[in-house]
């Protein structure tokens, strides 16, 4: 075999998926690097589960398909899942003590869609415990090479966060670790984490990717998607997770499997790009405005419209998401309490003190906070005030966006208010965490899809994305506009510093 | 849950207790025939090794979600069409969430703010008078497992074969006012569900459970505190537990106690009921919509074409056999209390031709027979329908007087074979009773002749006695007619015979 021009690690998902078809490389021989660049880089605490016997197995079954003329579009190619999503040959933590050592006897469906197409599985991906955070600070799960749960780290900057929930999905992207990985988003937890690590990541329309497998954090929520380092990986990738589930899972859309790569290469010209005036307030960073005006310059140059729009009710995300999904998760986490799986206490005196004693142990701070928010507020005499109240806002964001979009085709503007923090520095201070989500959580109430683009970084060298939303079902607009965007830009190929190449 | 409305739909007779009005509600949790679960794929089975029917979803493990069983919302719907209920377009699914060992995922997928079947009522006749309850709604939830105390020294087993089994939960409001008259509530919706094919109604294994709400009042008096007597799954305890429970409440007012709202539970060993929880000890339940199940959407069509699909109702059949049959409508009423009856019926009816004998054997000598024996109508024991028609065919056409009829009857029910009989074999056994007993009708006018000849002979002062025009004097002479002939000759035929001779 000729050996590829370029390390294997710096090719695109696109680029290695056509090596391998060609047979340029095999797929045990893509696996064997990816899995020695893994290990080497367990300072970054990206995985909390690998097992190379299981990958080369699944990489020499994908070699033979290869040999066979197997069409899979992801034959050989190495992905990793964030470890919310339940797999066989993995074990299943969400990042929480609950579930150490926990073997799901089924794949979610995502996991099973990607490997039908070939996808060799590299292990599985840290997270927030439960996908509960923004900084990837909440595991309580040890990666690999570590012996105690530590924060995982940002590979542009070692002593910064990747953001999170799917923090470690950035993260392994963002050191070509892998090519592409999976994540989940429920407020943001996918185009935060992108936006700090300088990856592509999108969130799907509610509904788009099946939730059969994914450790429900809040249902009505939670959307499965896929981080790479460009929009068409993002888009080739989305392409073969998505598609209806009608028998397991009863959110998802009754709509064909879509390729988003469809749209890509289709002109930006005229495009109207909405600018929420409530995106640019107080809160946000002079280098995060900077580069986001940056961006939408370049769009205007690309052929595309800045139409001023509102978003009025915008801060009002954040109380109606903090109400929303803690409620349904208090409901969602009742399940781990020590009777089928999962953690047991030890010692207890009766079945009260069982369940008091498994999840005190079994949870951390801040899904215990969730809980206890959430259950609050379904509590009998608050339940109007609280969970129906966020409920009606919730509606109203939703039809906020729709007035937006009489005006405009998508929506841009920043992902975050900052770049990354350092690590600890908001770890003391939950509401510091939540308030930095305010501008993911719109689109994440209203079920529309949403995607984080690298746009530059700030004196400090940390990446800064830029965030676009559509209507619903438009990720092949979105994508088509952050590919066309990486077509006149380089951040999304520059590598973070101080990782080995 | 129920909600207790000042509002009787029909006034019930004054049936006081000790000067104290009994009022009762019921909430029955009917078990739907559906093969697999409400929200996953598991079989329903009943009997099976423990956990063996409990799939993924069923235990809650992490990552599975409800997909509703559409089975379930079709015999929702059977119910409210027979019920006379309003099918709602759009009904949601709600999380009853509270932790127990035999409900795995901490909460039950149930229906609370909007349930599928709003309304309706049941009628029944209760002492042949016909009663009506009103239903406030039947809604859609998922059963729990089992917590199994007995095997286990010092611990508890958990089975999650029941944990998802559909159920129907049809609440009344407070409509009954004693336990003969909840009794028959709980009968006639027994008998309703099972008509409808909706549930097949076995007591013993839970599939139809009742819970009754009972609180006394002084008449005219507001409602009083309620106690809910929970999981009555035999007609028998279900009476005697209202009954203890009403003698109980009654006793602690006069006593001067107050009644606390309270769950209880009735111990049919000792006749009595005892609380389980108080309302003190209520749970919050935080209901609120399942983010995992959309709302329940019902297309209009979709209901057009259940009701087209069900099958004739109890009431409408009634209707249909007073005016097909001439039946009076009580005949009507009662032959429709099971469909297996009225079914039954008809087929006598076809075979014999003549509806009202059909129905005067179903209600009566059958019907004596059924109960004596404790058997449903379906037993091997019963003479098939069409062997019943064959017997009354016997007495319609004059071969056989009903009285014979009813001896050859008692013949065809005595054996103690339990084989499953065919129409043959009832024939062979028919023919042979009459043979045996003598029951043939005396057709020969011959035979009757002589005996007329004998009983005018002996009975002389009879005979002058109705040529002075005494009727009654005839009719001594038609019995002794009868007597002689032993009951086999026919008494149209003696009159027509009697009177050519005396004229």
């Amino acid at each position: 075999m000729t050996r590829p021009d370029t390390d294997l690690h710096d090719l695109s998902l696109v680029a290695l998926a056509e090596q391998l078809r060609q047979r340029k490389v095999s797929a045990l021989e893509t696996a064997q690097h990816f899995l020695a660049r893994a290990k080497a880089h367990d300072a970054l605490g990206a995985f909390v589960a690998r097992d190379d016997a299981v990958t080369l197995a699944q990489a020499r079954a994908a070699d033979e398909r290869l040999a066979k003329g197997s069409t899979g579009a992801l034959e050989g190619v190495p992905l990793a899942h964030k470890d919310i999503f339940v797999t066989r040959d993995f074990a299943s933590t969400a990042g929480s003590r609950m579930l150490l050592g926990y073997r799901s006897p089924f794949d979610a469906t995502v996991v099973t869609r990607l490997a039908v197409q070939g996808a060799v599985t590299l292990g599985k991906l840290n997270c927030d415990e439960f996908a509960m955070g923004s900084a990837n600070e909440n595991s309580a799960v040890a990666s690999v090479g570590h012996n105690r749960p530590e924060p995982v780290r940002n590979p542009w900057n070692l002593e910064h966060i990747p953001g999170g929930s799917s923090g470690a999905s950035a993260v392994a992207v963002a050191a070509r670790l892998l090519p592409a990985s999976t994540g989940t988003d429920t407020g943001g937890s996918i185009r935060q984490p992108a936006s700090f690590c300088g990856v592509t990541g999108i969130k799907p329309t509610y509904g788009r990717a099946s939730r059969y497998g994914m450790i429900a954090f809040a249902s009505s929520l939670d959307q499965a998607g896929p981080m790479a380092r460009s929009a068409e990986d993002c888009a080739v990738l989305l392409s073969h997770m998505c598609g209806p589930d009608l028998d397991r899972d009863s959110t998802s859309l009754d709509l064909p499997p879509e390729d988003f790569t469809r749209a890509l290469g289709d002109s930006l010209k005229g495009l109207r790009i909405g600018v929420p005036t409530e995106f640019f307030g107080a809160g946000v960073s002079d280098d995060v405005r900077a580069a986001v005006d940056a961006a939408l310059a370049q769009y205007e140059k690309l052929g595309a419209l800045r139409v001023p729009v509102s978003l009025p009710r915008t801060e009002l995300s954040i109380p109606v998401y903090y109400i929303i999904a803690p409620a349904e998760a208090s409901s969602n986490l009742s399940r781990f309490d020590g009777v089928k799986f999962g953690h047991r206490a030890a010692h207890y005196t009766d079945l009260a003190d069982m369940y008091r004693k498994t999840r005190s142990e079994g949870f951390g701070d801040e899904v215990k906070r969730r809980i206890m928010i959430g259950t609050y507020v379904l509590s009998h005499g608050y339940y109007d005030a609280y969970y129906l109240q966020a409920q009606k806002i919730r509606r109203m964001l939703s039809d906020d966006f729709q007035r937006a979009f009489k005006d405009c085709d998508v929506i841009a503007g920043p992902v975050a208010p900052s770049v990354a923090w350092r690590i600890g520095e908001k770890s003391e201070d939950p509401l510091a965490n939540y308030l930095a989500d305010i501008f993911t959580l719109p689109a994440s109430l209203a079920g529309l899809p949403g995607m984080s683009v690298p746009a530059g970084f700030d004196a400090a060298g940390l990446p800064i994305g830029l965030q676009l939303i559509g209507n619903y079902l438009q990720e092949s607009r979105l994508l088509n506009m952050a590919h066309q965007f990486q077509l006149a830009t380089d951040f999304h190929t520059r590598k973070p510093q101080g990782i080995r190449t | 849950m129920s909600v207790q409305i000042e509002k009787a739909a029909t006034p019930a007779k004054s049936l006081l207790v000790r000067g104290y009005e009994v009022v009762i509600g019921f909430e029955t949790h009917a078990q739907l025939s559906t093969q697999s679960k409400i929200f996953s794929r598991a079989s329903t089975a009943f009997g099976a090794e423990p956990n063996t029917q409990a799939c993924a979803v069923d235990l809650a493990l992490p990552g599975t979600l409800p997909v509703m069983n559409k089975g379930a919302v079709e015999r929702a719907i059977r119910l409210g069409l027979a019920v006379n209920a309003h099918i709602a377009e759009k009904s949601i699914f709600a999380r009853k969430n509270y932790f127990y060992p035999d409900l795995p995922k901490g909460y039950q997928i149930s229906q609370f703010e909007i349930p599928v079947v709003q309304g309706g009522d049941v009628e029944f006749l209760l002492d042949g008078e016909p009663r009506s309850v009103r239903l406030v709604r039947a809604h859609l939830e998922e059963d729990a497992g089992k917590s199994l105390h007995e095997d286990f020294i010092g611990q508890s087993g958990i089975d999650l074969n029941r944990a998802g089994t559909p159920l129907l939960e049809i609440v009344t409001e407070p409509d009954m006012r004693s336990s003969a008259e909840a009794v028959a509530y709980a009968r006639a919706l027994h008998g309703l569900v099972t008509w409808i094919g909706i549930c097949d109604g076995n007591m013993q294994e839970g599939s139809y459970r009742c819970d009754a709400n009972v609180s006394v009042r002084k008449p005219g008096a507001p409602l009083g505190t309620r106690r809910e007597i929970k999981n009555l799954n035999s007609f028998k305890f279900m009476q005697q537990a209202i009954d203890y429970e009403v003698r109980w409440q009654i006793e602690q007012i006069e006593e001067g106690h107050v009644i606390e709202q309270a769950t209880v539970l009735f111990d049919p060993a000792t006749g009595e009921t005892r609380a389980m929880r108080t309302k003190e000890d209520a749970a919050d339940y935080r209901y609120f919509p399942d983010p995992d199940l959309p709302p329940l959407m019902i297309a209009q069509s979709w209901i057009d074409e259940v009701r087209a699909a069900m099958p004739e109702l109890p009431q409408a059949m009634a209707k249909r056999f007073e005016a097909e049959y001439e039946l009076s409508a009580y005949d009507a009423i009662q032959l429709t209390q099971s469909k297996a009856m009225a079914t039954y019926f008809e087929t006598v009816t076809k075979t014999c031709g003549r509806p009202k004998i059909a129905a005067n054997w179903v209600l009566g000598e059958l019907s004596a027979f059924l109960n004596k024996a404790r058997i449903p109508i379906d037993d091997v024991l019963v003479p098939i329908p069409t062997a019943l028609g064959a017997l009354l065919q016997k007495v319609e056409e004059g071969e056989l007087l009903n009285n014979a009829a009813k001896i050859v009857f008692k013949d065809l029910v005595d054996r103690k074979d339990g084989e499953i009989w065919e129409l043959a074999a009832f024939i062979e056994r028919m023919d042979k009773s009459i043979k045996d007993r003598d029951l043939g009708q005396m057709n020969d006018s011959s035979g009757l002749e002589a005996i007329l000849d004998e009983v005018v002979a002996a009975n002389a002062k009879s005979v002058e006695e109705f040529r002075q025009g005494k009727d009654k004097a005839f009719n001594a002479l038609v019995g002794q007619i009868m007597k002689a002939s032993r009951g086999k000759a026919n008494p149209a035929q003696v009159n027509e015979l009697l009177r050519k001779k005396l004229s």
